[in-house]
């Protein structure tokens, strides 16, 4: 699929002379040198493959009768989340657990930000307490960049307004690997509210580095032209990628972002965009079916679907925890270099 | 030193291990990684050819997230699993690395090796003994032992499997490692 996508300056990593079907290997005496994650888009290939391969080892400490190693004994993990989230914050802490490391929680929900606050003050008062790492979670886009401008400790981004979710990216890209054996010449599509979907951008800026090819599916209104830029194809109609792609992410649509009204109703969205064992029927036996969570059953994918054989939805889940160990495990080494 | 003499210190630290290792109890070899490894696959070949019908576990511990200097180096290189599929209770485990230097790589392998159960017994088994102890630990079994290597030179070990050749020099250090 040849396509001329504009590739913006910033952008210039994306591997557009990129050989097709070549996955993606890390150099021996490849060493990881960033005190901070803040997104897929700022990673070259080999750092994202980097993570992913230092994430098998600890998914082999959580299968350990003691799931626990010292490497970070001593150093606070600050998970600052200023919006709310049950899968992200649960994997964080128990990340920063199994690393020995003590977490530290924030939730702007009871918190002094109602008293007005500001996100930096916050940041900086809590870091005064000794802080090596920040986990952040905002509704802002680049919060977490502009924090980590303002602190000397590692800063990781947990999901920034519609921006980027890098762990999610790296933990779909991982669960991809894991089940299908390549990352490099998979068909992806990812289906739904692209518009709001920082998930929809982790997964496109990580997936086209490491070679796949990814087809973003919804409505015209929730699909953005200018994703093209991310040298994605776009559809609008479910039924016409289904038989041809290896995984389907499908996601949430993100009515806290957007209020409403980018679509005539829920019915009419199921009816067009949802999954369910009709659609699944016409797609390749061995398809990957994903979601971030959290899952609204009946409107993007019915139940039949979400917890059927092909659903690695949990499993996603599981992975989420060895991600997040290597990523606070990586950052807090990197800070050194 | 050369090929030979790598060769024959493994053939005299076996014939000791196969001497002394235990009848009734399980044993197991465990390598830490990298070159700790390929020694104890070395290792256990030997000892299943000359004690056909015994068995023996094996498995590889990668000590990275138990080391004390992490703190200190710059940057990571890859860390690799940790594999002991079987269970360490009551073991008798032969413990093995390429060089034995300060000591403290052995102490992050013992603690790691704790996380896994309770051994019965851990013994030790080194290419390499070059002094220089920084913690209370000494090999059971020593292929070669150095006394006047000084602070700012390391021993290198160089296997086939891994390195494409074989041999063990003494280069100046760098600073990091």
């Amino acid at each position: 699929m040849a396509r001329k996508a504009p590739i913006s300056s910033k952008r210039k990593e994306t591997p557009e002379s990129f050989c097709a079907n070549q996955e993606v290997r890390v150099s021996e005496g490849f060493v990881w040198s960033r005190k901070d994650l803040l997104g897929l888009d700022e990673l070259s290939p080999e750092e994202i493959v980097h993570i992913l391969d230092t994430a098998e080892s600890f998914r082999e400490v959580s299968m350990r009768s003691i799931k626990k190693v010292p490497v970070m004994r001593g150093k606070v993990v600050a998970l600052m989340f200023f919006e709310d989230s049950t899968r992200t914050r649960m994997s964080f802490e128990l990340a920063a657990k199994r690393l020995s490391a003590d977490p530290l929680i924030f939730t702007a929900k009871g918190s002094s930000v109602s008293k007005g606050e500001s996100t930096l003050d916050t940041v900086k008062n809590i870091e005064a307490m000794g802080v090596d790492v920040f986990v952040i979670r905002h509704s802002q886009a680049g919060a977490s960049h502009m924090v980590s401008k303002k602190t000397a400790a590692s800063v990781v981004n947990a999901g920034d307004g519609s921006h980027e979710h890098p762990t999610q990216g790296l933990l779909d890209i991982f669960t991809m690997r894991q089940k299908l054996g390549r990352i490099a010449g998979l068909k992806v599509a990812i289906v739904g509210d692209i518009a709001h979907s920082r998930v929809a951008r982790s997964n496109i800026l990580g997936l086209k580095k490491l070679g796949a090819e990814v087809i973003v599916v919804g409505p015209p209104t929730l699909v953005p032209g200018a994703i093209k830029s991310m040298g994605c194809d776009i559809c609008h109609n479910l039924d016409d990628v289904l038989g041809e792609v290896d995984v389907i992410n499908m996601l949430r649509i993100q009515f806290e972002r957007f209020g409403g009204g980018l679509f005539p109703s829920l019915r009419e969205y199921y009816h067009l965009y949802g999954l369910d064992s009709d659609r699944l029927k016409k797609c390749k036996n061995n398809v990957l079916v994903m979601h971030p969570g959290p899952i609204n059953r009946g409107v993007e994918i019915t139940s039949s679907v979400a917890d059927g054989p092909n659903s690695c939805i949990l499993q996603q889940v599981t992975n989420g925890l060895a991600i997040r160990m290597a990523v606070l495990f990586l950052v807090t080494s990197g800070q050194n270099a | 030193m050369t090929k030979s003499e790598i060769s024959q210190a493994i053939d005299s630290l076996c014939s000791k291990v196969a001497a002394e290792l235990p009848e009734d109890v399980p044993v197991a070899i465990i390598g830490i990684r990298t070159r700790g490894e390929i020694l104890a696959r070395r290792i256990l070949e030997r000892l299943n050819n000359e004690l056909p019908g015994r068995e023996i576990n094996f498995g590889i511990l990668d000590i990275t997230f138990y080391r004390d200097d992490l703190s200190r180096r710059t940057g990571v290189p890859l860390v690799k699993s940790t594999e002991i599929e079987f269970d360490i209770d009551d073991v008798w485990v032969l413990l093995v690395d390429d060089v034995l230097h300060t000591g403290r790589s052995i102490r992050a392998a013992l603690d790691e090796l704790h996380d896994f159960g309770r051994p019965g017994i851990v013994r030790l088994a080194v290419l390499v003994d070059r002094g220089g102890r920084e913690m209370p630990i000494c090999a059971d079994y020593t292929g070669v032992k150095f006394t006047d290597i000084p602070d700012n030179e390391r021993i290198q070990v160089r296997l086939q499997e891994k390195d494409g050749q074989e041999g063990a020099y003494i280069v100046k250090k760098k600073r990091d490692s």
